[in-house]
This record gives structure tokens, C-alpha cells and sequence, in this order.
């Protein structure tokens, strides 16, 4: 890295304040101006929009493996998807997730 | 979920946030040390570190951020990968709205601040399945959420720059988020609808993964949203 003090001090002023902006933007300014019916019903699509998209790459192709896709990853995912909509609890999920991951990992490893 | 039935409605709402937010620790911990590791290893001093996980507190970005630093890019170059991977940040904003518009502004900002993954997918969760709640009972559901990850964030990342030293492979550390997201996603897909809506999600952003980060994600979502909404459309038209 051969950045200046300085410059490192600017990425990181800028990259707060435009972070808090981005965050901050619709709820801040709108308030409690009443939105259109159309755009109240896009919006309640956000998280399943946009969750569902950042993660299926890294399940896909897990940077750790160098992108090569890893069975103990897939199955994990897929487990922690039927937990969650079987159960409709976040915490039920991760638990069956987590615990399929190092189940898988340790079955592949000693294979 | 149960909730508490015992003192005013905006503590208990709290305390049901500080209830729900807590198994995210499980994933604050490693990820925080781990960005105190890296920072480090990069050559940030820790004043910079910790600069960077208290005022910019977004996980992807920073990592994002550190990596384009120690590849030298340039400074315009760092700053928009990182913004365009907070940019899905504006449509949690905006879907906030009509939860917590008619907050005072205050704390409008305030939880601006702390508008991350995991407060905003536990809370709209919430919101949406107890659609009664008061406006001050919302925002304090929000704050219980951030409660025990926030302070977390910060201690590890310090941590993380103490010890410096790299986290075991095998831990697997880099699924942990992943399934964390997976499994807040999965309870939310509860109409054909949302079903629709993560199936264009996942293709979209997979067809187009190969463009810079957060751009990708950006059209998939917005193809999403405008998915889900019109297959509920139809929906609401065939029971009419």
C-alpha cells in the first residue's frame, strides 16, 4: 500500500459519510410523506430481492476454495433454506446451517 | 417468535430486539477479527482501522475497501467499489419508510447509522408480521437489534488488531455469513410472490456476476422487486 496518511484518511471520511448518506437517504428526507401504492408494494420485495442475489455467487463459487464450487457449501445452503422456511425462524436455520457445514466439511475431509 | 407482555410497550419492544439480534454475535465476532487481521496485515495503523469499522460500520464495503487498497487503486476507484456495495443500503432505506417516517428525525439518523444487513432484514421481519405496532416501539426494536452486534463489531475489530494473527481455514469462517443471510431470507419467503421475486434474484445476479461489485446485485434486485410485484398483481386479479 504506498498511499499517504492522508489519503487513507480521506477513504475513510468519505467512505463513512457516503455510507451514512446512502443509509440515510429515503428515511431522512421522505419521512412520513406518504409513498404511492406501486412503490410501497416494490418495496416490499427488498430483503427477498436483494438477499437472495448477494449470496448465490459465494455459494456457487466460495472465494475460500478459489471459487471452485464445494458440495459441503451447497448442501449446507440448502439445508439452512428448507430449516428456515420450514421452521419461519432465522435461528433454527443458522443452527441447521452451521451444523451441516462442519458435518459436511469433516465427512468430505476424512473421505 | 413470543414477545414480552410486561412493562411500557416500547421497552419491551427493546428487549425483544436485543433478543432477536443476538445470534447474529455468532457472526460479528469472527468477521469483526478478522477485519482487524486484515486491516493490519494491509498496513493500516489502528487508528485507521478502527476508523474504518466505526464511521463506515458495513462489513462487505470494508473488507471491499481494504482490498482495493492493497492492490494501490486508485482513490476514486476504492471509494466507488465500496459505495456501490452499500448501495443496496438506499432500498432498505427507502422500504423503512413507511415503518419509521414518522420518526423524529433524530432517530431517523440514528438508525441510518445502524442500518446494516442484520438489523434491517430482523426488523422488517418484525414489522411486517405485527403490522399494529407504534412508530416508538419500532424504532426501539431497531436499537434492541443493533444492541449486541454493534459494540462487538467495534471491540473485535480491535481484537483482531491486537492479536493480528490469521484465523484457521478450517473454521470455514468466510460460510458463516452466508448462512447467516440464507437463513434471515428464508422465513420471509412466505407467497408465491416472494418466491418469484428470489428466483429472479439469484439468476439475474448470477448471469451477471462478472461486472464490478455491487452492480450485478443492484439489477437483480431491482428485477426482483418489479417481479414480485407483478406477480402479486396477478394473484390479487385471478382471487378478484
Amino acid at each position: 500500500m504506498t498511499y499517504s496518511t492522508g489519503q487513507i484518511w480521506l477513504i475513510i471520511a468519505v467512505l463513512g459519510a457516503g455510507t451514512f448518506l446512502i443509509r440515510f437517504s429515503f428515511l431522512g428526507l421522505i419521512g412520513d410523506r406518504p409513498m404511492p401504492p406501486l412503490v410501497l408494494k416494490l418495496l416490499r420485495f427488498t430483503p427477498v430481492a436483494v438477499l437472495p442475489g448477494m449470496v448465490a455467487p459465494l455459494v456457487l463459487w466460495p472465494a475460500a476454495t478459489g471459487g471452485v464450487p464445494d458440495p459441503a457449501r451447497m448442501i449446507a445452503a440448502i439445508v439452512t433454506v428448507a430449516v428456515g422456511i420450514r421452521t419461519r425462524s432465522a435461528i433454527w436455520g443458522i443452527a441447521a446451517g452451521i451444523g451441516t457445514l462442519y458435518l459436511a466439511l469433516w465427512i468430505f475431509a476424512i473421505r | 417468535m413470543t414477545s414480552s407482555t410486561v412493562k411500557s410497550p416500547a421497552t419491551s419492544a427493546y428487549w425483544a430486539g436485543l433478543r432477536d439480534g443476538s445470534p447474529f454475535v455468532l457472526m460479528a465476532v469472527p468477521f469483526a477479527t478478522l477485519f482487524g487481521v486484515v486491516a493490519t496485515d494491509a498496513g493500516l495503523t489502528v487508528a485507521q482501522a478502527m476508523g474504518f469499522t466505526v464511521l463506515v460500520i458495513a462489513g462487505a464495503a470494508q473488507f471491499a475497501a481494504v482490498q482495493m487498497m492493497m492492490e494501490d487503486a486508485g482513490i476514486a476507484f476504492v471509494l466507488l467499489a465500496a459505495l456501490a456495495v452499500n448501495l443496496r443500503m438506499a432500498m432498505y432505506s427507502a422500504s423503512l419508510v413507511p415503518y419509521l417516517g414518522a420518526a423524529p428525525l433524530w432517530q431517523r439518523a440514528l438508525v441510518a447509522y445502524l442500518n446494516f444487513d442484520q438489523t434491517y432484514i430482523t426488523s422488517v421481519a418484525r414489522y411486517e408480521a405485527r403490522p399494529d405496532m407504534r412508530v416508538q416501539d419500532r424504532v426501539a426494536y431497531f436499537l434492541g437489534v443493533a444492541t449486541p452486534i454493534t459494540p462487538l463489531w467495534f471491540i473485535m475489530t480491535l481484537v483482531g488488531i491486537m492479536v493480528g494473527s490469521a484465523i484457521p481455514e478450517a473454521w470455514a469462517l468466510d460460510f458463516i455469513v452466508p448462512i447467516m443471510f440464507l437463513a434471515m431470507v428464508s422465513p420471509m419467503l412466505k407467497s408465491l410472490a416472494h418466491v418469484a421475486a428470489a428466483a429472479v434474484s439469484v439468476s439475474v445476479a448470477l448471469a451477471l456476476v462478472g461486472l464490478p461489485s455491487g452492480t450485478g446485485l443492484l439489477v437483480a434486485a431491482a428485477a426482483a422487486m418489479v417481479t414480485g410485484a407483478i406477480v402479486e398483481t396477478w394473484i390479487e386479479r385471478r382471487k378478484a
